[in-house]
């Protein structure tokens, strides 16, 4: 019959409408018409989606114990591998008499920036390091006014310490731990 | 009820008996201007509300949920928001025109509200040539759109223009026709005289006024370039048409002629085929109570409901027999149930294709459009017998829709041969 598709389409964006309110959806069950909970939207700031543990966003340092004790030797390869260019490194740290400065027996980076505004979230940084020491940060939540001030995360924000690493990566921490753990033997 | 029924109509005399006698008719002049001047926009702004709302919902979202409860002063701040916008006229454009086209297409949105009749002599202006005033003011449309179109001197606004005019000037002739066959049985063009006839029989419910009503309501769609048939805004192809190039509170001005004319075609639908401000006289509390009954009675229905729809069936039976809803309750029930189809359609489907649109218009709309006006005629000529004369006109209407789909039905796709491929 002619207009039936019509009227079909019509009946399928009314269920829909329905579907959205709780006393649709009991007159829609009154009837016996199979529902779904029609509000499929997370309300962003007031509810917070869970997101899944992959889920990456921009890079951090990883520490071990105290924040002086970072992975991060300064070799730059990062720097160099990064595809937009948006990491910047000077050092290694040197002495008075220009040898390299060691803590905790290893070379260490004296600025280490990202200016997150350009990162494009490719992890990349992350595969190239060959001392585990950068990992993919899930904290979204970043805007603000200043685009240089702000937007240039420094050494002091990019730290964060293992464990920060191990809570929101189980999965990911494990293996790194596990690869580290076996380099040292 | 006669007090609630008439308690505007009773405001205007109280406020008028303020006056000395020789100043009156002025008077009631400013203030039914006055209050349609006031309403309008605010009618304008909730309308964009609900069907933000509204097309939310069939899109699973929320639609404006921030500002206010339930968003309900969403409408304020976007309209804070267009006046202090930037008002940008292109390099090139023509000035004069650019500024006066969102006017003169509000105007006659406005112009509209003269003739709605809300309620029982709640109408400002009852002109004996209400229907004629209006297809006359509604048709002003496609002048400011070309205006604007063609002011703004941007190749996307004038394709839109185009398009706008070729279809408001299609959708008129088949929205004409089928109030033509209104004016036959009522002999009038009287809104009032209109809504009256319909005291026993809402025209709906005959054969040509049911064909007749989706007519006007689908043309009036057409009219007022709402999706399906935003052909000439369509954002895919045309960014925004012939108001491609506005902003601001002109921008504002071009929606806001476009949401007072869906009202006033929603409005204008109500009057001339669902009763207007009449209340379904017809023993629709018959109705009511059978339905109580068969509610009550439904097991398959569970309990509670069963007991919930038959108290509402009884309380709407016992309503409809009293009449204590008064007209202008029904009228703007019925309006704004309408805007919701409005909405529905708009929610439900895609966008037409330009040879479509026309089609539907010249290849369908029109001739159905001069058959209703035969059907009408058979149907008054056998009102004697009523049955036979509804069933002659349904017949009619039935056969003649039937032949006009096959005759318009397009050529089978045929298998492509590739020459050249093989
Ligand atoms: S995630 Fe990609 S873009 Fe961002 S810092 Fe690492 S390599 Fe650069
Ligand atoms: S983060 Fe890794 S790759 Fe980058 S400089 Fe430090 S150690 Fe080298």
């Amino acid at each position: 019959m002619i207009g039936i598709g019509v009227l079909r389409g019509m009946g399928v964006t009314f269920k829909t409408f329905l579907e959205t309110y709780p006393w649709g959806r009991g007159l829609l069950r009154a009837l016996r018409i199979p529902t779904t909970n029609g509000l499929v939207t997370v309300e962003y700031p007031d509810v917070k989606q869970q997101h899944h543990e992959r889920f990456r966003y921009f890079p951090f340092l990883v520490y071990d114990q105290t924040p002086d004790n970072l992975r991060c030797v300064a070799c730059k390869i990062c720097e160099q591998e990064c595809p937009p260019a948006c990491i910047h490194i000077i050092g290694p740290a040197k002495d008075e008499q220009g040898r390299p400065a060691k803590a905790h027996g290893r070379t260490y980076p004296v600025e280490f920036d990202i200016d997150i505004s350009v990162c494009m979230s490719c992890r990349i940084c992350v595969d190239v390091c060959p001392f585990d020491a950068i990992e993919m940060d899930n904290q979204y939540e970043l805007s603000g006014f200043d685009r240089f001030g702000q937007m240039v995360f420094n050494k002091d924000k990019l730290l964060k310490p293992n464990d920060y690493f191990q809570r929101i990566k189980p999965t990911e921490a494990a293996t790194v731990d596990a690869r580290l753990a076996a380099k040292k033997k | 009820m006669q007090e609630l029924d008439q308690v505007f109509v009773n405001a205007k005399g109280w406020l008028l008996s303020l006056f000395p006698i020789g100043l009156r008719p002025w008077v009631s002049i400013a203030v039914s201007v006055g209050v349609i001047a006031a309403i309008a926009p605010f009618i304008m702004m909730y309308l964009t509300w609900l069907e933000r709302k509204i097309i939310a919902r069939m899109q699973n979202r929320f639609g404006p949920t921030r500002v206010g409860v339930y968003g309900l002063l969403q409408p304020i701040s976007d309209g804070i928001k267009m006046l202090i916008k930037e008002d940008i006229v292109p390099r090139g454009a023509d000035p004069l025109l650019h500024i006066l086209a969102p006017i003169l297409s509000l105007a006659p949105a406005i112009l509209l509200f003269a003739v709605m009749p809300f309620g029982r002599n709640m109408i400002a202006a009852d002109l004996n040539v209400g229907l004629l005033y209006l297809f006359a003011i509604s048709s002003i449309s496609s002048y400011s759109i070309f205006m604007g179109g063609w002011a703004s001197r941007s190749k996307f606004s004038i394709l839109g223009a185009m398009r706008g005019v070729a279809q408001i000037i299609s959708y008129e002739v088949p929205g004409v026709l089928s109030v033509v066959a209104v004016i036959m049985i009522t002999g009038t063009l009287s809104m009032v005289g209109i809504v009256e006839a319909q005291a026993d029989q809402w025209f709906v419910f005959t054969p040509w006024g049911i064909v007749g009503c989706l007519m006007f309501f689908l043309s009036g769609v057409a009219e007022v370039n709402r999706t399906p048939f935003d052909m000439p805004e369509a954002e895919s192809e045309l960014v925004g048409g012939f108001h491609t190039e506005y902003s601001g509170m002109k921008f504002a001005l071009w929606y806001m002629a476009e949401f007072l004319e869906s009202f006033a075609i929603c409005a204008f639908t109500t009057t001339l085929f669902l009763g207007g401000w009449q209340g379904p006289a017809v023993p629709f509390w018959v109705l009511g109570l059978l339905l109580a009954v068969i509610v009550a009675t439904g097991t398959k229905l569970p309990a509670p409901i069963r007991s919930v729809g038959a108290a509402a069936m009884l309380g709407a039976a016992v309503l409809w027999r009293t009449q204590v809803i008064p007209s202008w309750a029904w009228f703007l029930a019925k309006t704004y149930a309408l805007v919701f189809v409005l909405v529905w359609l708009r929610g439900t489907f895609p966008r037409l294709r330009v040879d479509q649109l026309m089609g539907l218009a010249w290849k369908f709309f029109l001739p159905l459009g001069l058959v209703n006006i035969v059907a009408a005629g058979i149907w008054w000529s056998l009102r004697e017998t009523p049955w036979f004369g509804w069933i002659a006109s349904a017949v009619v209407l039935a056969l003649s829709a039937w032949a006009l789909v096959l005759a318009n039905k397009p050529e089978p796709l045929q298998p492509r041969t590739y020459i050249y491929a093989d």
